[in-house]
């Protein structure tokens, strides 16, 4: 949590005193110091049920950052992070986006987690004109000029990974979803690109966040005998589904693929005998074997130590969506936030550690490298396939902010 | 037929799994009339105290049955020394102790362990019912909390000091001017309740994960069970986890969705029709 510290508040308002008592031509010498900074909102879980996700996508932002400070800034100036905790709690998201816009006046916000909190705040940046980026895979659609974001969509993750599946697997599809915008979307996302490519989704379930317990949803996907299964789990209630998968000796019958598995560290939690086998398909893996990831992993760890857990997309966007912004910023040579979104929709590219990166101007989201994978005996994915430079359009998205700057809303899936 | 005798086993894994979870909080909660927030960490507690031994080569059972109760047992002992015992008849004051207990041990958990601690594997392997397939260890799950439940009522109801201790919860008092130091039945007593977490936490590690914030998943259904059993802490809390356990699992075979509903709809009709739970007007001779 930051805000204004007391000590600092009462040294700084006495110097000011002190400054405006004596040196009348310079009153707001102190405030013009803490102006000097280029201020960043942020706003994550970093306690609650998503605190492993949290946490490990404010290292990134961190990261970020200083690397941009030590390189001497944006602009000439500084980078500073004023950082929120949400607590996995969606009213605090609305109150410290408002508070971001309104009193805080940053430059851009990068922030949220799960879909219901990027829905919270992003009508109320866009209220407050404050520039938003999300950076997290989501059931993507999203459309709207002030938002940008740096995560998978749909058309990246589920069109890839799907007919991968289908090919090798068979067509019949069993979904597993949490049962909040982000997997009620993704599920129909399914419906309609499994339908796209021969397959076909025999049955569909959605979890609240807090079930943990999954004995007759096992029972009832032996019953429907599909050829895989698609799950979008989110959260430490929702993984306790594989060790009772695994235990209900299932695991070597019916393969998984997963939206979300992995990206809070799950591979390394789990014994290799629940993990092993289960498919993913991500813009960025901590596995990238380039020199340019390398690079960032030694870094990374020379940072937050050796036993940093796992980044995966889901972190790694973060990084990405402070690299894209403070691109665009260099490229208007301002930070008005009209200005700055007109740079990033002029084809900004960036090389990051998981390859290159494009911002589409008519969706906002990025254009990147998909890696499919599969997790292997040793707690770590292998990448078995790269998909070059993915365009995040969904198919049959209307999405074109180039052509209609005033659309705000999110494509669903048509079926 | 096989879906029937899968539905059942479920049903009664449902019933069991919700038993061993509140049974420590109907020792510390139903029996000592202590609400101890951190339950739900007692429980993560007793996860890590088999996984952490596991990974360093220690035997699963050993790791379970024997090394996660005595050492949540004796951290138990531990907190009601330092934060329950100032604080005995002070409701209020008890609930935001443990509850900043609970932050605490979440805060520790994360920092020490962290999230990516490796798990154990479930065990047992499965059984083949007819066309569909079952862990193991299910039947497990629900044979040991047969076990400990008719362990915990024969030790309170014929052993010298499960006596003592019904007694002193009953009327310290009496129970100080005959001579019983009554500190330590309190803290004996606790350390049992932390015990017993401790075991719940550690049986259902292998299938149900453990990371720190593990602790939130049961802590509302372990409340919900004990004071849904009413004032006749162990029969209440059988009975309530029978009816709370039956309706979920049913509904869920039904609706996904709408199992954890159930418990919560049924929690408050039982309690809108039994305000002092079940045992409030049934089983009101038993334990």
């Amino acid at each position: 949590m930051t805000g204004i510290k007391r000590r600092t508040f009462l040294t700084g308002s006495l110097a000011g005193a002190a400054l405006g008592a004596t040196a009348g031509a310079f009153p707001r010498f102190t405030w013009a110091q803490s102006g000097d900074k280029i201020r960043i909102g942020t706003i994550l879980d970093l306690s609650g049920p998503f605190q492993p996700f949290g946490t490990q996508k404010k290292r990134c932002l961190d990261l970020a950052v200083e690397e941009i400070n030590q390189k001497g800034g944006l602009l000439g100036r500084q980078l500073e992070l004023v950082s929120y905790d949400a607590q996995s709690n969606n009213q605090l998201y609305a109150q410290y986006a408002t508070q971001l816009g309104l009193r805080d006046k940053v430059s851009v916000v990068q922030a949220a987690l799960q879909s219901s909190s990027r829905e919270v705040i992003r009508p109320i940046l866009r209220r407050s004109n404050t520039l938003y980026f999300y950076n997290t895979p989501y059931e993507g659609g999203v459309c709207d000029r002030n938002t940008f974001s740096t995560g998978t969509t749909p058309g990246q993750l589920l069109a890839n990974m799907l007919p991968f599946m289908i090919n090798r697997f068979g067509k019949k599809i069993y979904v597993l979803a949490a049962d909040y915008n982000f997997g009620q979307l993704s599920e129909k996302w399914t419906r309609k690109l499994a339908k796209d490519h021969g397959g076909e989704v025999i049955a569909s379930e959605f979890f609240p966040l807090d079930v943990a317990q999954f004995g007759p949803s096992i029972s009832k996907i032996q019953g429907a005998k599909p050829d895989f299964i698609v799950n979008t789990f989110v959260g430490p209630a929702h993984a306790a589904f594989y060790g009772q998968w695994t235990a209900a000796g299932m695991k070597k019958q019916i393969p998984i693929a997963s939206q979300t598995f992995g990206e809070g560290g799950e591979i390394q939690r789990m014994p290799p005998e629940v993990s092993d086998g289960i498919f993913v398909c991500y813009s960025y893996m901590d596995e990238i074997d380039t020199p340019a990831n390398q690079a960032f992993i030694q870094k990374f760890k020379a940072k937050y130590g050796a036993d940093y857990g796992y980044l995966g997309d889901l972190s790694m966007s973060e990084y990405m969506g402070i690299y894209l912004w403070a691109e665009g910023v260099k490229k208007a040579g301002k930070l008005d936030r009209n200005d700055v979104i007109k740079a990033l929709e002029s084809n900004i590219s960036l090389d990051m550690p998981g390859g290159k990166v494009t911002i589409d101007p008519a969706t906002h989201h990025c254009i990147f490298d998909m890696y499919l994978a599969v997790a292997g005996t040793d707690r770590k994915f292998k990448i078995l396939q790269k998909f070059p430079q993915e365009r995040p359009t969904n198919p049959g998205n209307e999405c074109d902010l180039v052509k209609n700057p005033n659309t705000n809303t999110q494509f669903e899936a048509k079926i | 037929m096989d879906f029937a005798a899968i539905v059942v086993i479920q049903v009664l894994y449902a019933i069991a799994s919700l038993a061993l979870i509140s049974l420590g909080l109907a020792i510390i909660f139903g029996m000592m009339r202590v609400i101890n927030f951190a339950h739900g960490e007692f429980l993560m507690l007793g996860g890590y105290a088999v996984l952490l031994p596991v990974e360093a080569g220690v035997n699963l059972w050993l790791a379970m049955l024997v090394i996660a109760p005595v050492t949540v047992g004796l951290f138990g002992i531990v907190v009601e020394r330092i934060i329950i015992r100032p604080l005995y008849g002070r409701i209020v004051e008890t609930v935001l102790a443990t509850w900043g207990l609970s932050l605490l041990m979440i805060g520790l958990a994360s920092e020490i362990i962290g999230y990516y601690q490796a798990g154990a594997a479930p065990p047992l392997g499965t059984v083949q019912i007819g066309f569909y397939r079952e862990g193991a260890y299910t039947f497990f799950v629900i044979g040991i909390t047969a076990v400990i439940f008719v362990a915990v009522y024969l030790f309170l109801r014929r052993t010298r000091f499960g006596l003592i201790a019904l007694g002193t919860m009953q009327n310290a008092d009496m129970a100080a001017a005959l001579g019983v130091n009554v500190n330590r039945v309190y803290a004996a007593t606790f350390g049992l309740g932390a015990a017993l977490s401790g075991l719940a936490g550690a049986i259902m590690a292998p299938i149900a994960g453990v990371v720190p914030i593990i602790g939130i998943t049961y802590i509302a259904k372990a409340f919900i069970t004990v004071i849904g059993g009413g004032t006749v802490f162990l029969a209440g809390t059988a009975a309530a986890s029978v009816l709370f356990g039956t309706i979920t699992q049913v509904v869920t075979f039904l609706s996904t969705s709408f199992g954890e509903v159930a418990l919560l709809v049924v929690a408050v009709v039982l309690l809108h029709l039994l305000p002092e739970g079940i045992t409030g007007r049934f089983l009101r001779r038993g334990l």
